[in-house]
Formats: C-alpha cells, sequence, structure tokens
C-alpha cells in the first residue's frame, strides 16, 4: 500500500462549516500519480515506490535517458519516491489518486518553503531584539555572539542572519477538511509551506497520535 | 489555472439568495447567534461603511456602523456567512467613496446620507 501522494499548491480560501465557523484551508491538486518504478528490498536495499506527477505531453522535453525510464508508463514532469512496507500489491502503471485519504483524516506534508531571502536574526530566528524607542540603540541586531578570550572562538551553529526559507519543511498532524476527487482536490486545514503551484508531498501521518 | 479551481472549490459556499448590498445603505441583518445551546437571531440594523474583498469570495466581509447612546459601534460579518438569516435594505444612501471611514469623524446631522434615486 502506497501511504502517500503528490499535490500542486493551488491556494489560500475559506470555507464555511454548516453552522457558519470558518475554517481557512489550502486547495491542493493531489494526484493522480502514476507508479514509475519500483525499488525493492532485494535491488535497492530498502522497499520503495517511484511516482510521476503532471504528464508531460511534449516528447522533446523527455530525453533520451528518461524515454528509457519512462518506457512503459506516460512520461511525466516530476518524480518522487515513497518508502513503502511492501511492494507485494504494487505494479508499475498503478495510479493513485486523492481518493487514499479520507475526510478528516490527519496527514504529515512536505514541501519547498518560500525564500525569504537574507534575513536577520529576529525574523530568522525569532529572537526578542531591543526596545524601539526610550533612548535605546540596540533594535534589531545579533548581540552577543560569545565569549572573549576563552574561548577565543564562536560556537559552531552560532545563530546568525543568513539565508531564510527555500528549505525542504514538514508539517505534521495536518487535517484534511475535505476530498474532493471530481477535480482531485484536498482542502488542508490551515497553511502549507511552499508557493502557489509548487509540488509537495502529502503522506498519511508516521505515526498516529 | 489557479484562480478557476479555488472559485470551484468555494462556489457551493457562495450566497446567491442575499440581495446586493451597497456601501452607504442602511441595512438591518439578522444574524443566528448561539447561547450555549439555545440559537436565536439578533438584528443589527446600521450603516454599511466597508465591502471587503469581492462579492463572490468567501473571505468576503461588509462593515456595518450604528450609532447607540453615542457610541459607534461597528460589527463586521462574513458576507457569505450561512449565519446570516436575512438582510434587509431600508434606504440606499447617495455615497462618492467606496469606504465611508469619513462617518467615525462625524455625528449627529451631519453623519447623514442622503438618499439615492437609483436603484
Amino acid at each position: 500500500m502506497i501511504n502517500g501522494i503528490l499535490g500542486r499548491k493551488i491556494g489560500m480560501t475559506q470555507i464555511f462549516t454548516e453552522d457558519g465557523t470558518r475554517i481557512p484551508v489550502t486547495v491542493v491538486e493531489a494526484g493522480p500519480v502514476t507508479v514509475v518504478q519500483i525499488k525493492t528490498k532485494a535491488k535497492e536495499g530498502y522497499d520503495g515506490v517511484q511516482v510521476g506527477f503532471i504528464p508531460q505531453p511534449k516528447e522533446k522535453k523527455v530525453n533520451k535517458p528518461m524515454r528509457g525510464h519512462f518506457k512503459d508508463v506516460p512520461p511525466t514532469k516530476t518524480l518522487r519516491e515513497f518508502r513503502v512496507s511492501g511492494t507485494e500489491d504494487i505494479e508499475v502503471g498503478q495510479i493513485i489518486d486523492c481518493t487514499i485519504f479520507t475526510e478528516g483524516e490527519k496527514v504529515d506534508l512536505t514541501g519547498k518553503s518560500k525564500g525569504k531571502g537574507f534575513q536577520g536574526v529576529v525574523k530568522r530566528y525569532g529572537f526578542k531584539g531591543g526596545p524601539a524607542s526610550h533612548g535605546s540603540q540596540f533594535h534589531r541586531g545579533t548581540g552577543s555572539i560569545g565569549n572573549s578570550a576563552s574561548p577565543g572562538r564562536v560556537f559552531r551553529g552560532k545563530r546568525m542572519p543568513g539565508r531564510m526559507g527555500g528549505k525542504r519543511v514538514t508539517i505534521k498532524n495536518l487535517t484534511i477538511c475535505k476530498v474532493l476527487p471530481e477535480k482531485n482536490l484536498l482542502l488542508i486545514k490551515g497553511a502549507i509551506p511552499s508557493h502557489n503551484g509548487a509540488v509537495v508531498m502529502i503522506r498519511k501521518v508516521a505515526t498516529p497520535a | 489555472m489557479i484562480k478557476p479551481l479555488i472559485n470551484w472549490v468555494t462556489a457551493p459556499h457562495v450566497r446567491t439568495d442575499l440581495p446586493h448590498i451597497p456601501v452607504g445603505a442602511l441595512v438591518r441583518v439578522n444574524y443566528r447567534i448561539r447561547e450555549g445551546e439555545k440559537e436565536r437571531i439578533q438584528a443589527f440594523e446600521g450603516v454599511v461603511i466597508r465591502k471587503h474583498r469581492g462579492a463572490n469570495s468567501t473571505s468576503a466581509t461588509f462593515t456595518v456602523r450604528k450609532v447607540t447612546q453615542g457610541f459607534g459601534v461597528e460589527r463586521i460579518f462574513p458576507l457569505n456567512s450561512p449565519r446570516i438569516e436575512k438582510v434587509q435594505i431600508k434606504r440606499r444612501g447617495k455615497v462618492r467613496r467606496a469606504k465611508l471611514y469619513y462617518l467615525r469623524a462625524l455625528s449627529g446631522k451631519k453623519a447623514r446620507l442622503t438618499e439615492s434615486k437609483r436603484g
């Protein structure tokens, strides 16, 4: 059994429940994905499934080595891999769609967060910063980064300004509010990493609470 | 490609049974509120001073302002909320702005709007 799917973030909106509560949701176009390759313990050392998402209609965009990889299935723009517990009931060419999820189910979601550029420590690490006024001359600076002659160096891993975002981020225990199989859509409660149009991985929770 | 899918998702949540609510109108909003177990309808009557985020979006809201015992009270309603029982338009005001924030600074006779002759 494959316990995840690939999706494309569409954007955020709100929906109403019957009693009028507003729920913020992210619309994700989830699947259908095609199984492209099965990886087994005997051959690759682990059980996994490589799936393809978003069909690639232009033949010239698929280079020769990839054409060989896609020899049994239609080529896709994206390939990702999911670990599985066993590969017996999976075959190449199998199609998985959003109906593997049910409404109210909890999922883990992985995406690439939006790039924020070079940011200071207040935004990047949530440092408090100093007072804005009352004669204060310390506002959003990094502050002290360590002691003097002992140890005489800055400790490795010291949080300092730098590039923020654009990283792989996993958010756990998100709730699926709605499954809309007609258009392969999932409505996931709350915000998710990645910009609109980016590919995200949605998995059933690894460790149910 | 992106926007139509969001509209498709929100379409069932957009209410088409309510009248068009123009800015500057004097409206009476019957809003369902829950008190413990019981549900009752609360009316709020005042002037629409702002509409926010379009008409067919589920995030759209409108703000109604009234003056009670000398205090200005503003209430923001989600335009497409199922809790809105009814919206009654009592009078249409003639206004030349989309947001009537200037009413907040005015009181008494100055805070009146002349009635619009257009439908």
